[in-house]
């Protein structure tokens, strides 16, 4: 799955490396390292990490679970 | 037929031609299908692939937790977009409202947005820029390359630039426990973003793990062996470095050159728009259908003088998408000023940096709350006697603070708004390095006499 996190808008309050720890990580006290493209086994966790986020700074691919885009594909 | 109706017809049945296919031209997009556009969607973009993300390339993929194919931009929505790829744009006819692509079609657009971007500066040598084991960090592939000679185990990194991504670089190699060599020309690292104070707090984080730092030096070769692998970097104070790999962090390069007979407003700073993201043509009168989003775009903020200012941040690009999206559908008294106060992150030595405002825009700066030494403090900039930008090392809590004083033009210095006043909170002078942009010479001359007759003409460089 596809996320990404809009770090001018975290503040680091941590909750999504509670919730979703293989997803969302500290660095540090405050700095969020995080990976956009986790497994989807993960999936569950990751969403209930991006609706906790206090700033709603966790964007999730709205397209996934559908089929994938054929748009895409160069010419 | 009124304007109405011709604004409603092109919603339904125009053509729009982003070029670009990065963050701001994908968020374009989606905020187009958002707002109602029903027309052709056209995305050109050089690269292969879908829209990915490269903050990350310079963080979590060089450390090898996340590949370098693994930062693919998440949708929110389907744009039903025709897209162009691998091609780079090389051509704008604004007589025909045309984009011609480099290799020959010409794809016909009723507007348009410009979201080239920026790429790396390359080293200056082009023989020792192509030596194996010297990089620079900006694409997927750059970053690949980057891990899997990190991942190799060299026997040092020598890192040219001590700016935002030399410093992040410079931090993932000491994580990786990799020996580093800094080598940054002026006095400190980040001080052209950030200015000597905060500058010598980086030098000495960087220092305190482990970075062999050496500034006010210029590198002025890279050496290669027989087999063409890079080895050795010497410098102008006659002193060298044996490393296996060079990172090049010597900032971008505003991906314009296409546009270079456009008749547009573009330079090396990028594509002049007004506050509403629309470019400026050349004589700097606003055009109706082109627009500019992202880094190239160069934009007055009414905050700063109405000074243009173009800004390589990830929320600029964003923001910039919604407001040029909203402003190609809209007549002129509906569009929106971009007017929101610039933002910008970096992450580098388990210290989360953030800044709001624009802190070049300053003569003095304070360390406002927290401890210096203690590398969790926010510094408010000042301008004339009002905040006009604040940094904060873990402390990002706080910036939402001082946005608000930048908006309301609040008096410099402000007071502390915590009870951890820092013991010496004195104003110093701002002291960043000169203008170099002042230094580039002319680029237009003017002709005719007549006020209906006086053009302004490109001038080509002879350098």
């Amino acid at each position: 799955m596809k996320v990404v996190v809009d770090l001018s808008r975290c503040q680091g309050y941590a909750q999504c490396a509670f919730l979703a720890p293989d997803a969302f990580r500290m660095h540090g006290e405050e700095a969020l390292m995080y990976n956009p493209n986790p497994d989807d086994v993960q999936r569950e966790q990751v969403l209930r990490a991006a609706a906790a986020c206090p700033l709603q700074a966790i964007l999730v691919d709205q397209l996934e679970g559908r089929d994938a885009p054929v748009e895409a594909t160069p010419s | 037929m009124s304007s109405a109706d011709t604004l409603e017809a092109f919603k339904r049945d125009g053509r729009i031609v982003i070029v670009g296919a990065s963050l701001a031209g994908l968020r374009t997009a989606e905020a187009l299908r958002d707002k109602g556009f029903t027309g052709s969607l056209t995305m050109i973009g050089d690269e292969l692939g879908e829209p990915y993300d490269r903050p990350p390339l310079s963080k979590q993929v060089l450390t090898g937790w996340v590949p370098a194919d693994g930062t693919v931009l998440p949708r929110r929505r389907d744009i039903d977009a025709e897209w162009l790829l691998g091609v780079p744009a090389d051509g704008l006819d604004l007589a025909t409202n045309h984009v011609h692509l480099a290799d020959g079609r010409e794809v016909p657009f009723d507007r348009m947005l410009i979201s080239t971007g920026v790429r790396a500066r390359p080293w200056f040598v082009e023989a020792e820029a192509a030596l194996d084991g010297v990089f620079v960090v900006r694409t997927r592939e750059d970053a690949e390359g980057l891990q899997q000679a990190m991942a190799a185990g060299p026997s040092r990194v020598l890192i040219i630039g001590a700016g935002f991504t030399g410093s992040e670089i410079a931090s993932i190699c000491r994580e990786r426990d990799i020996a580093v060599t800094v080598a940054e020309l002026a006095p400190a690292p980040l001080v052209g973003g950030l200015g000597a104070m905060i500058g010598e707090v980086a030098a000495d984080i960087q220092r305190a793990h482990g970075v062999d730092l050496r500034c006010g030096v210029k590198v002025t070769q890279l050496e290669g062996d027989a087999q063409g692998h890079f080895r050795r970097a010497h410098f102008d104070d006659g002193s060298t470095v044996d490393a296996d790999v060079a990172v090049v962090a010597l900032g971008g390069i505003r991906n314009t050159e296409w546009l270079r007979d456009s008749g547009l407003a573009v330079g090396i700073w990028g594509v002049a728009c007004d506050a509403g993201c629309r470019a400026f043509d050349l004589n700097g009168l606003v055009t109706d259908d082109i627009f500019v989003a992202g880094d190239v775009a160069r934009c007055p903020n009414p905050i700063y003088e109405y000074r243009f200012i173009s800004l390589e941040h990830w929320a600029n690009a964003v923001e910039q998408a919604e407001i040029a999206a909203h402003n190609m559908l809209s007549a002129q008294a509906d569009r929106w000023p971009h007017l929101s106060i610039p933002t910008f992150w970096s992450i580098q030595f388990g210290i989360n940096i953030k800044s709001v405002g624009v802190p070049t825009f300053a003569d003095e700066v304070v360390v406002t709350q927290g401890s210096v030494p203690d590398h969790r403090f926010v510094a408010a900039y000042g301008y004339q006697g009002r905040v006009t930008a604040a940094v904060s090392f873990n402390n990002a809590k706080w910036l939402d603070h001082y946005r608000q004083l930048i908006e309301t033009a609040a008096p410099f210095p402000p007071p502390c708004p915590t009870p951890d006043t820092p013991a010496d909170a004195k104003p110093v002078p701002v002291d960043f390095p000169g203008p170099t942009l002042l230094a580039q010479g002319a680029t237009v001359v003017v002709t005719g006499h007549d006020p209906g007759e006086r053009r302004v003409t490109a001038m080509r460089q002879h350098r």
